[in-house]
């Protein structure tokens, strides 16, 4: 029961950093129809960046503020020098231009900090655990992360619902030409949107640091990930991004857990050892075949 | 389809591409030995998987993010068969492994065959980036599925006895292996060149071009779209077997997404829907990685702004500026 909840919650921690990375990517997708496969290097340099600062001994509050410059100016000048020139084209030039980014960025990276992973202490403010339960300890700086993802979530749904700027992006999402003609500046809006997904990303990378190892490459383990999330929430739809990647996180975590227990059940042997691993690293592509199986258009086809 | 200078330039090109090909293992003598060989090797295997991802990319606008898991069955098929002959274990139905490529390879591109089947049924009725993510999905299943197979390496992957055999041939050696696989690629080619041209290739470009008209005339191209689908996944596993027997090794890492994001990009840095485009593409993007490699530790750092560029600047890839239909 206790372990429940703890998976629980460790699901739902993993989902709201997913939601980070993929409300971004999807409202690129939906307002300038472009695929991005570089959008986890952005969360790459949020997080090499914050480690960086604060391995030099500047506050918590430095380090975030540094690394959400550092992401968003990339995806500034990714955007301006790029991706400006993709949004008229093929899908696949999208992906071949934006592989290159990985690799260019990747590379970069290797460069100015080496091969060596780098780790990032939690804040002291949000160290130590709490006591959720009596005898159930879980760590403040993970709820910490479920609380910002929350308050994000909120955030970004007043800005796209009550603002109006918010007003412009939905109205760019569905016509881009009728917008454009009422006389908004639609490639300040693109460049806009798009360096706000990369803060976001950002942002991500920033919290992720102290949880996981800050290498070259981090971002596309979970660019991965988080394209599972918003073709799952249908492409294009923030509301969609938020439960994709609640639902991503829950079963990825649950999956860990339980799989192998419930296999456990029905056969001891080292192959069922072996298959629950595979089965629960599996558990969430799965989940996205079936649901484009039953929804080939996901679950809030934009 | 191409008139005038471009047919003249289309068989220069290819003349002198053939001509390359079949005294390359003499060139790579010239200039220091068998290592040139086993580069260009590695390109015939790979053109082959690229020209098989173009089927279905360039003609039927299939964009499949999991074509290297086809790859990589066919190396696994051949592998473990390898590695049941060797050892005398029974692998099942009776049949207990083998050494030989007459045998793996008609196994590996059946065994592929009915792994497309079954998941192309599922994948063909999304479309877009939906396809796209889709395909990536079954390649990951798979790519933990033979990480979890501990019987045969698991994540460390499987060490082959030997390069797969062939009667009259001697595939130990380098310089035969080559030619082995010059001449597949060739055939393969030639197959490939055929059914795109067929009636079957000419339905398949119309359900790309205007699916609703094609449907209005009849043709069922979900069906049609299936078949394209299993007959580019019969092509991987070919290079899959090849690429066992040439580094006598396989690991998981050729199911993962990046060796798929790889042949992608030869498919399109090449010049999707001409085939040819992908033979160049393959031979490209290795020979860059190859030579920039050698210049520098940190070649991906020039070839990612490179892959830019010709997206950028050139819009049917290295073989429309090639053939001068580059705008």
């Amino acid at each position: 029961m206790w372990l429940l909840v703890e998976q629980l919650l460790n699901g739902l921690q993993l989902g709201f950093m997913l939601f980070l990375l993929s409300a971004g990517l999807t409202l690129v997708f939906g307002v300038m129809n472009l695929i991005n496969l570089a959008h986890g290097s952005f969360y790459m340099v949020g997080a090499y960046v914050a480690a960086t600062l604060s391995g030099a001994g500047m506050g918590y509050g430095v380090a975030l503020l540094g690394a959400l410059a550092a992401a968003g100016l990339c995806g500034l000048l990714v955007e301006l020098i790029v991706l400006r020139h993709l949004y008229r084209r093929d899908h696949l030039d999208q992906v071949l231009a934006t592989f290159g980014l990985i690799l260019f960025f990747n590379e970069g990276v290797r460069m100015i900090w080496g091969r060596q992973p780098l780790f990032m202490q939690t804040p002291a403010w949000l160290g130590g655990s709490v006591e959720l339960l009596p005898g159930v300890p879980y760590p403040l700086y993970r709820l910490a992360i479920i609380g910002i993802g929350l308050l994000v979530a909120l955030g970004l749904y007043l800005l796209i619902a009550r603002t109006r700027l918010g007003m412009r992006i939905r109205a760019g999402a569905s016509d881009r030409q009728m917008i454009a003609a009422l006389g908004v500046n639609i490639r300040w809006l693109y460049t806009l949107v798009f360096a706000l997904g990369a803060l976001m990303a950002g942002f991500a990378g920033v919290i992720a640091a102290p949880v996981f190892a800050v290498e070259s490459g981090m971002g596309e383990s979970i660019l991965i990930l988080t394209f599972v999330v918003i073709v799952i929430g249908g492409i294009g739809s923030v509301r969609g991004a938020l439960l994709g990647a609640l639902l991503v996180g829950l079963v990825d975590s649950l999956g860990r857990a339980y799989l192998p227990r419930l296999l456990g059940l029905l056969s001891d042997s080292e192959a069922a050892n072996a298959l629950a691993a595979s089965l629960s690293s599996m558990s969430i592509y799965l989940l996205m075949a079936l649901v484009l199986a039953i929804r080939p258009r996901g679950l809030f086809p934009a | 389809m191409l008139r005038g200078p471009s047919a003249l330039r289309l068989r220069v090109l290819l003349g002198g591409g053939l001509l390359l090909l079949l005294v390359w293992p003499w060139i790579s003598a010239l200039f220091g030995g068998d290592y040139l060989v086993s580069v260009m090797t590695r390109v015939l295997i790979f053109a082959i998987a690229a020209i098989s991802l173009d089927l279905i990319v360039g003609y039927g606008a299939l964009v499949s993010f999991g074509h290297a898991a086809f790859l990589g069955l066919g190396a696994y098929v051949a592998a473990i068969s390898a590695f049941h002959a060797s050892e005398g274990l029974p692998l099942a139905f009776g049949f207990s492994g083998s050494e030989s490529l007459l045998v793996n390879l008609p196994l590996a591109m059946a065994v592929a065959a009915l792994v497309a089947c079954v998941t192309g049924l599922i994948c063909l009725r999304t479309q877009g980036i939906h396809f796209i993510m889709i395909t990536l999905a079954f390649a990951q299943m798979l790519y933990y599925l033979f990480v979890s197979l501990d019987a045969y390496g698991g994540e460390d992957g499987l060490v082959l006895p030997a390069r797969n055999s062939l009667p009259l041939l001697d595939t130990a050696d380098d310089r035969q292996f080559y030619f082995l696989c010059l001449g597949l690629l060739l055939l393969y080619l030639y197959l490939a060149h055929r059914l795109v041209n067929s009636r079957f290739g000419r339905v398949l470009r119309g359900s790309r071009a205007n699916e609703t008209r094609m449907r209005a005339l009849g043709y069922n191209t979900y069906g049609y779209r299936l078949a394209a689908y299993v007959i580019a996944a019969t092509g991987a596993p070919l290079a899959g077997v090849l690429l066992a027997s040439k580094t006598e090794f396989v690991d998981p890492g050729l199911f993962s997404w990046q060796l798929s994001g790889e042949l992608l990009v030869m498919v399109i840095l090449g010049g999707m829907g001409s085939l040819y485009g992908a033979v160049i593409g393959a031979a490209a993007f290795l020979l860059l990685e190859q030579w920039l490699a050698a210049w520098t530790e940190h070649w991906m750092f020039f070839l990612g702004p490179f892959l830019v560029l010709v997206v950028v600047r050139a819009r049917h890839g290295l073989w429309g500026v090639l053939t001068g239909n580059g705008q």
